[in-house]
């Protein structure tokens, strides 16, 4: 029976006046993708630069491989890589110089850098472009040589603070797939996200957190499963008749929630829900009906949408 | 467990040498340039004139005018040098590229940055006074062993403002501190800080102000030795001086760059 490789217990982290974090706990397993899930300000980026050993706790206990932040912070970076939300790289160096140097950071001799820089840049998709000047890459380029970076000391658990933020869909697939390689090497995983979609593809389990506070928790899955119906309908009607068609719908589904721009309609068969509108003589100008995810699950937790 | 392998310090200075390596030329071009104007306009200029005025190689203690100011601008080419480049490479490695969040993610601490810094700095004050060195050996009135000495002279002022502005510029949030700084602090010790003529030309009140700050303890060690009039009971004063400006400013800026770093 292996220690977690995260402890937290009633973690509390206050700047001020202001608790960005307000009393979690969380365990995270060796070999793990967990999620840290929520809009901004929830307190994700908090907790995480408190696991990165970057932050001081305020209160609550902490461990990281068994190790306390407080005392043993430098062990444990020495342990981790960190994919920070603002990227940290040299603009003015070359690909594979921002690959050496994080090595020179860690103390690697300069040989082993530089064959652990080749087989990143490999891994990254980057060997092409090795010796281009950072400032010239693309988002999602720099995105890749920021993980490619926090890989350079062999980490144990990485560390990813909203990877996708900001990339387009293609970018954000490229590295799904980078991220989902290094799950199947056995690193542990740990990311922040407000992308429900993201959250389904990469995480075993997640933590759905809302001003400081862990409100839910569990796999995609048994989450959507617990807190929201199977199908979802998708009503929008003309221009501020979605507040007049909703108490129509009344009954329909297991319940309904109203939005500005549209009603949604809870039910394990969503086609159905659909017939039941129009039968009662309802007419929206569209209709969706698709598997309820994430987003619906926050949704009902906090009674807002999780972007903004 | 820090003190395995290559110091903290020496690997953050090798990456200030990385992104070094690629304006090397252009940066000693400059701290070529530079001295030799100031060495051409005052010196050949300016001292075609004091030189006439009588006593005043006696006031000079100097056999020229250019011999008098050429180790005053050994010493403040690397104030010059290493306050510049502990201002916006500072703020801009906590705010616009982040290269210190980067290194703090690491197994470094706040302590090997400032450590490494400091190494650097002292490694730019020595190549850039060795090329106004290598200007000044170039010229009969200039030459002298006394270079030498001056050159650590110029590293050691070079490292006191360093230190100190490093700790100043961590916690700037408008970089237009900076030109105020140059201004008010940089451009005056320049000036006044008795690199062009004795101290004792000026009001009492100013003379104070140049000895509170390292610039004028080293110009005064490196004319010393250019001239080769060395009063070592001097000289173990100004360094220890100097080294007190150093030490404070190191000490400063690890604990404001420890609290911007690991909030």
């Amino acid at each position: 029976m292996s220690e977690p490789l995260i402890v937290a217990e009633q973690l509390i982290k206050r700047f001020g006046e202001f608790t960005a974090v307000d009393g979690i706990d969380v365990q995270v397993e060796k070999g793990e993708a967990f999620g840290f899930l929520g809009p901004n300000g929830a307190g994700k980026s908090s907790t995480m630069r408190m696991i990165a050993c970057v932050s001081p706790i305020t209160a609550g206990r902490l461990r990281v491989f068994g190790l306390d932040p407080a005392t043993q912070g430098a062990d444990i970076r020495r342990r981790i890589g960190v994919v920070p939300q603002l990227d940290t790289l040299d603009v003015e160096l070359s690909v594979q110089e921002n690959l050496w140097l994080y090595g020179r950071f860690f103390d690697l001799p300069r040989p082993e850098a530089k064959r652990r820089s080749a087989e990143l840049l490999e891994f990254a998709q980057l060997t092409d472009r090795a010796t281009s000047v950072v400032e010239s890459l693309s988002g999602g380029m720099k995105r890749r040589l920021s993980i490619a970076r926090s890989l350079i000391n062999e980490p144990e658990l990485l560390l990813l603070d909203e990877p996708t933020t900001g990339l387009d869909p293609q970018a954000r697939h490229v590295l799904w797939d980078r991220l989902y390689r290094l799950k199947q090497q056995g690193v542990t995983l740990v990311l922040t996200t407000h992308y429900m979609d993201e959250a389904e593809q990469l995480c075993d389990r997640l933590v759905v957190m809302d001003q400081g506070k862990i409100v839910a928790e569990g796999s995609p899955r048994s989450l959507i499963g617990q807190y929201a119906t199977r199908e979802v309908l998708e009503l929008r009607f003309a221009a501020d008749g979605n507040a007049a068609a909703a108490p129509q719908l009344e009954g329909i589904g297991e319940r309904q929630e109203l939005l500005p721009d549209r009603v949604l309609i809870y039910a394990d068969d969503g086609e159905h829900a659909l017939t039941e509108t129009h039968h009662r003589g309802l007419q929206p100008e569209s209709a969706l009906v698709r598997r309820a995810s994430l987003e619906d699950v926050f949704l009902l937790l906090t009674g807002r949408t999780l972007v903004d | 467990m820090a003190a395995m392998g290559t110091p903290g310090a020496l690997r953050v200075a090798s990456w200030h040498l990385t992104a070094f390596r690629r304006f090397w030329r252009l940066n000693l071009l400059s701290s070529l340039v530079q001295p030799l104007l100031y060495l051409l306009g005052l010196g050949v200029g300016v001292g075609s004139l004091v030189d006439r005025n009588t006593g005043s190689g006696q006031l000079l203690g100097s056999a020229s005018y250019v011999a008098f100011v050429a180790p005053g601008l050994l010493v403040t080419t690397a104030m010059a040098l290493t306050a510049g480049e502990s201002m916006w490479p500072v703020m801009g490695s906590l705010t616009w590229q982040r290269g210190y969040h980067g290194i703090a993610a690491t197994s470094l601490e706040a302590r090997d940055i400032v450590f490494g810094h400091g190494t650097w700095m002292m490694v730019r004050s020595g190549i850039a006074a060795t090329a106004v060195a290598i200007v000044l050996a170039c010229f009969r009135e200039t030459r002298s062993w006394g270079l030498l000495p001056g050159i650590l002279a110029a590293i050691a002022v070079g490292v006191s403002f360093a230190m100190p502005i490093m700790a100043f510029s961590i916690n700037v949030k408008l970089d237009g501190a900076f030109a105020g700084l140059q201004r008010f602090l940089i451009i005056p010790l320049f000036l006044f800080g008795g690199a062009f003529y004795p101290i004792s030309q000026l009001p009492t009140v100013v003379q104070w102000v140049a000895r509170l700050f390292p610039l004028w303890h080293g110009v005064v060690m490196a004319r010393d030795f250019s001239v080769g009039d060395v009063d070592w009971a001097g000289v173990v004063g100004h360094t220890a001086y100097i080294a007190a400006w150093v030490v404070a400013g190191t000490w400063i800026a690890i604990i404001r760059l420890r609290k911007r770093l690991y909030p």
